[in-house]
């Protein structure tokens, strides 16, 4: 009998351990994008250039009901002619668990640097659009919004 | 794959700048939320959108998780001569949909 009890106890400590296993793995699991990480991100793609604000129109809604489907245009200003043209649009964001959202690749056969898509938002944050021209500069904007129902919190 | 929706004018004159709106149907899985059995639901990711025109790289584009499901793009191009354009979603697992769409120039 106490033989039994105690192999009882054993076994409930080892589902109390295990339990509280499995809730500090969901507690850590969420790995998010930080200011520093998408800082990062944006020195991968900018390297040691130097990154002006102008140029480029981030336009994207500053209050969002859904975080799943964000509408969101960038325009860049450029002729896009053989000798002038935007070459690649990166956007990038501080908190969803990656920092990278898209890279566009343009030419000048684009005509207009304009590009839109949907986008995912896991929380309130800021959005930062960045354009590389065919000169080797980089142009930016940014857009801070307000997400009321983020993404990625429904199972 | 999927099933695609694709806005390419079917006329153009020479040299006007044409607007291209390409959906793909695809759930476009992060890996990061939690299926009904409390596991992650494995990542599936368009990461690659390329659009030719008469075989011509045009436009091309990296996705990240953080595009919305059934992903939608528009952007433009000059049209400069009939032909076709072609679209390509490439996932994680390398498995291509092609779509294709004619444009006549005037």
């Amino acid at each position: 009998m106490s033989e039994g009890s105690g192999s009882m106890g054993a076994t409930r400590r080892d589902v109390l351990a295990a339990g509280a296993g499995c809730l500090a793995l969901i507690v850590a699991r969420p790995a998010r994008a930080t200011p520093e990480s998408m800082a990062s991100a944006i020195k991968a793609f900018v390297g040691e250039a130097e990154v002006q604000t102008g140029k480029v129109a981030l336009d994207i809604p500053p209050l969002v009901e859904n975080g799943n489907s964000v509408p969101l245009t960038v325009t860049v200003e450029s002729p896009m002619t053989q000798q002038d043209f935007v070459r690649t649009i990166a956007i990038f964001n501080e908190k969803n668990p990656q920092p990278n959202v898209a890279v566009f690749h343009l030419g000048p056969r684009a005509g207009r640097a304009v590009v839109s898509t949907r986008i995912r938002l896991g929380d309130s944050q800021n959005i930062v659009a960045i354009a590389r021209l065919s000169d080797g500069t980089f142009w930016s904007d940014s857009a801070e919004l307000i997400v009321t129902l983020p993404a990625c919190v429904e199972s | 794959m999927a099933r695609a929706l694709i806005n390419v004018p079917s006329k153009a004159k020479r040299g006007e700048i044409i607007e291209i709106k390409a959906l793909v149907s695809h759930p476009m899985e992060t890996g990061y939320r939690t299926g009904p059995d409390g596991g992650l639901v494995p990542r599936d990711i368009i990461s690659r959108f390329l659009c030719t025109y008469n075989g011509e790289e045009i436009f091309s584009a990296d996705l990240f998780p953080a595009i919305a499901a059934n992903p939608f793009l528009s952007f433009t191009t000059v049209a400069t001569e009939s032909g076709r354009i072609a679209f390509r979603w490439i996932d994680d697992k390398g498995q291509a949909h092609l779509e294709t769409a004619e444009i006549v120039v005037e």
